[in-house]
């Protein structure tokens, strides 16, 4: 029921939002609430997981439910969007002129329909509709992206819906050789945890072609070199909020499909299938690493660092060959909060120096203490600097690759992430301190701004050094549904 | 039957080498919609031979969406861009880009062959390499053209064609899949077709080709 409730909020706020009140601020409380609501359900389901089966809603069982992953996607998405509409607030509240409430409410209902279509991947379980599920990921979020109106956000937006339109669409391709390589079988439901029993009986071309498609198709979403080429673009060019959900959680939906298809893929005869885990994980890594050191843009600097962590957590998937994904699961989570949280910076730093490029920003410390040490542990965490998880994360995947004796793999994988490591902490270290660049009294930061620095910085420095007992158990069943 | 299943998908592809090379805009609208109209003919031929309702409705969907809404809304929104009486502006020549998009087609057949080996039918043997070919050249379109509508029809070729190889390969896909899918594609023409609009007024041009500001130095 819970399930249910989950998905039905940000729908009703978003209609909510359509009533033209005379000032957006009720949109904007009423965003809050719902998504403060969505969290604490979520949290709720969370801790009502304790097996590793899947969980179905009354009734619709086999259309809704929810497994260790799909509830830690769930969690991710519902605390992310919580941030992101705390933001909101202060963040459109400065950015908007105040004789265009329309615009505002308008924002708050693309906004809602956005976290709705990102908390529905993970709850639904047929993958047919999981597919429609991410391709609304995509259509509902582009009016976010060109929400600026400038000709860069629009050429943004439209680089965006272009290249992921096609990447769903080979993706779907992808759906129906699955579908029909179920039917071969004998046919049966069509969702994750019944696919994940009968694929032994897939013959194998059907479920390696399938495979191939849905990792190009949704690889486009999730920023896979070269399919990347629309991220850093849309990720730079929306307001920082709604970066932090596409940066932070929406890459993430996409990965979760890609791993859903681990536990199939793992027990087939030619094991050489992971290896395209490794290919383009590593890929994406290697490039994005190199195109970060020379960004002069700081939100695109972050959005490579997404496409770095999106190809580090799919070669940790193909190192696990099917067994062991703790650490893929653990970067799903540590990426998640870490980067929503630059981004939550990289905003409040926007509302203080006015300009995006790093290269006029200095002495951010001395012009607003908290942007600067929230962009100082940000860069740090998702640089993969110990104690954060990040660097937890990292850690057990390289421990897991020498164990398997992958040393090729995990030596140009420790490379590259030190490459990263360098061009981000370098970059973020010219932005924080030395002497203040622009003279003259800088805006102060709107309170609900700052308090959502305060609130994201919280996981985000905690769990790299102390995880809940209930998180962890949380954790390993996640990896659980990943393995066969 | 499988005769006149082959005729709409040699017709199909054809279409869809037209969506790739044809020059007029208001042209390549027309044959998205004659593409629409043979998938669903072969829909209703499927739905014969299989003697299933299902793929009758899917047919119906198909009609009334893709033949009839999304032109219709195309139309609405941007139909100064439509009447436009000019050539379409393309990265490649076209009989080069035709030549480029031959060999795709001849790909798509490699691609699928090792899954029609394994499960030999006669309906699917036409449809789904047609479809994956429609997916490959309506990619190719997209990464050709220059213009926004242009690369809209593309990305809806994609659609049409993996709708042409699903009819064929997943009949039996529950209805509210289908029409859940439909829906989507209906979503992809309005958030394009208002974001095309938008790029017009902005930046004065639906030249999407030319618009480089955002890129690493």
């Amino acid at each position: 029921m819970v399930l249910f409730v989950i998905l039905l909020i940000p729908l009703l706020v978003a209609g909510l939002s359509m009533i033209p009140a005379k000032n957006a601020r009720v949109s904007a409380l009423a965003t809050i609430v719902g998504a403060a609501a969505v969290f604490v359900l979520s949290l709720f389901s969370a801790l009502g997981i304790d097996t590793g089966h899947p969980v179905g809603a009354p009734i619709f069982s086999s259309w809704f439910s929810m497994d260790g992953l799909s509830v830690l996607v769930l969690l991710l998405v519902s605390f992310v969007g919580f941030a992101a509409s705390l933001f909101s607030l202060g963040y459109i509240g400065r950015t908007v002129p105040e004789n265009q409430q329309d615009r505002i409410r308008r924002y708050y209902r693309r906004f809602n329909l956005f976290l709705l279509s990102m908390l529905a991947v993970p709850l639904l379980s047929q993958v047919a509709m999981v597919w429609i599920a991410v391709e609304l990921t995509t259509l509902l979020s582009v009016f976010l992206v060109g929400f600026e109106n400038t000709p860069e956000s629009l050429e943004a937006a439209w680089k965006y819906v272009v290249l992921t339109c096609m990447g769903a669409a080979l993706a779907l391709m992808g759906v129906l050789i699955l579908y029909w390589g179920l039917s071969l079988s004998g046919g049966g439901e069509f969702t994750w945890s019944f696919l994940k029993t009968t694929s032994p009986k897939i013959p194998p071309v059907f479920v390696t072609t399938a495979f191939i498609f849905f990792l190009v198709g949704f690889g486009t979403k999730a920023g896979l070199v070269p399919l990347h080429t629309w991220l850093p673009d849309a990720h730079s060019q929306a307001p920082s909020p709604v970066c932090a959900l596409l940066s932070g959680v929406e890459t993430t939906t996409a990965l979760y499909v890609i791993l859903r298809f681990l536990p199939m893929v793992g027990g087939l005869p030619e094991s050489a299938l992971t290896a395209w885990f490794l290919v383009f994980g590593l890929i994406s890594v290697g490039v994005s690493a190199f195109l970060l050191i020379q960004v002069k843009d700081y939100k695109r600097l972050f959005a490579y660092s997404t496409i770095e962590h999106m190809g580090i957590i799919l070669v940790a998937a193909g190192l696990s060959n099917g067994t062991g994904t703790v650490g893929a699961v653990y970067l799903i989570m540590a990426h998640a909060l870490a980067k929503s949280f630059c981004f939550f910076s990289a905003g409040a730093m926007l509302l203080v120096t006015k300009t995006r490029e790093i290269a006029s920003v200095r002495g951010l410390i001395r012009l607003s203490p908290l942007t600067g040490v929230s962009l100082m542990i940000g860069g740090l965490a998702i640089a993969g600097a110990p104690p954060f998880a990040v660097f937890l994360g990292e850690f057990s995947i390289i421990r897991a690759g020498l164990a398997q004796g992958q040393y090729g793999v995990i030596g140009a994988l420790t490379i590259f992430i030190g490459i990263a490591f360098c061009g981000i902490l370098y970059q973020v270290n010219r932005m924080v301190f030395g002497k203040a660049s622009n003279p003259g009294q800088p805006l102060p930061l709107p309170w609900s701004c700052a308090a959502t620095l305060v609130v994201a910085a919280v996981p985000v420095v905690l769990l790299g050094l102390f995880v809940p007992d209930s998180l962890n158990h949380l954790l390993r069943l996640a990896a659980l549904s990943l393995g066969r | 039957m499988t005769q006149f299943n082959a005729l709409m998908g040699g017709l199909f592809i054809l279409t869809a080498f037209g969506i790739v090379g044809l020059r007029q805009i208001l042209g390549s609208l027309r044959l998205f919609v004659a593409q629409s109209l043979l998938l669903a003919a072969s829909a209703i031929i499927l739905g014969v031979n299989h003697a299933s309702i299902h793929l009758f409705i899917v047919a119906g969907i198909v009609l009334i969406v893709k033949a009839l809404f999304i032109p219709w809304l195309l139309y609405r929104v941007l139909s100064h861009e439509l009447h436009a009486k000019r050539e379409v502006e393309q990265a490649l020549d076209v009989p080069t880009s035709l030549l480029l998009a031959a060999g795709l087609t001849v790909i798509a057949y490699f691609l699928v062959n090792p899954l029609l080996t394994a499960a030999p039918d006669p309906f699917i043997r036409i449809n789904l390499p047609v479809g994956m070919a429609g997916v490959l050249l309506g990619a190719y379109a997209v990464a050709v053209r220059r213009e926004a509508l242009p690369q809209l029809l593309g990305i809806l070729t994609m659609e049409n064609g993996a709708f042409f190889a699903g009819i064929s390969i997943a009949s039996d896909l529950p209805l509210l899949t289908e029409l859940a899918a439909a829906f989507d594609v209906l979503i992809i023409a309005v958030v394009v077709g208002l974001l095309t609009r938008r790029i017009q007024k902005q930046v004065g041009t639906t030249l999407v080709g030319e618009m480089a500001k955002l890129k690493e130095e």
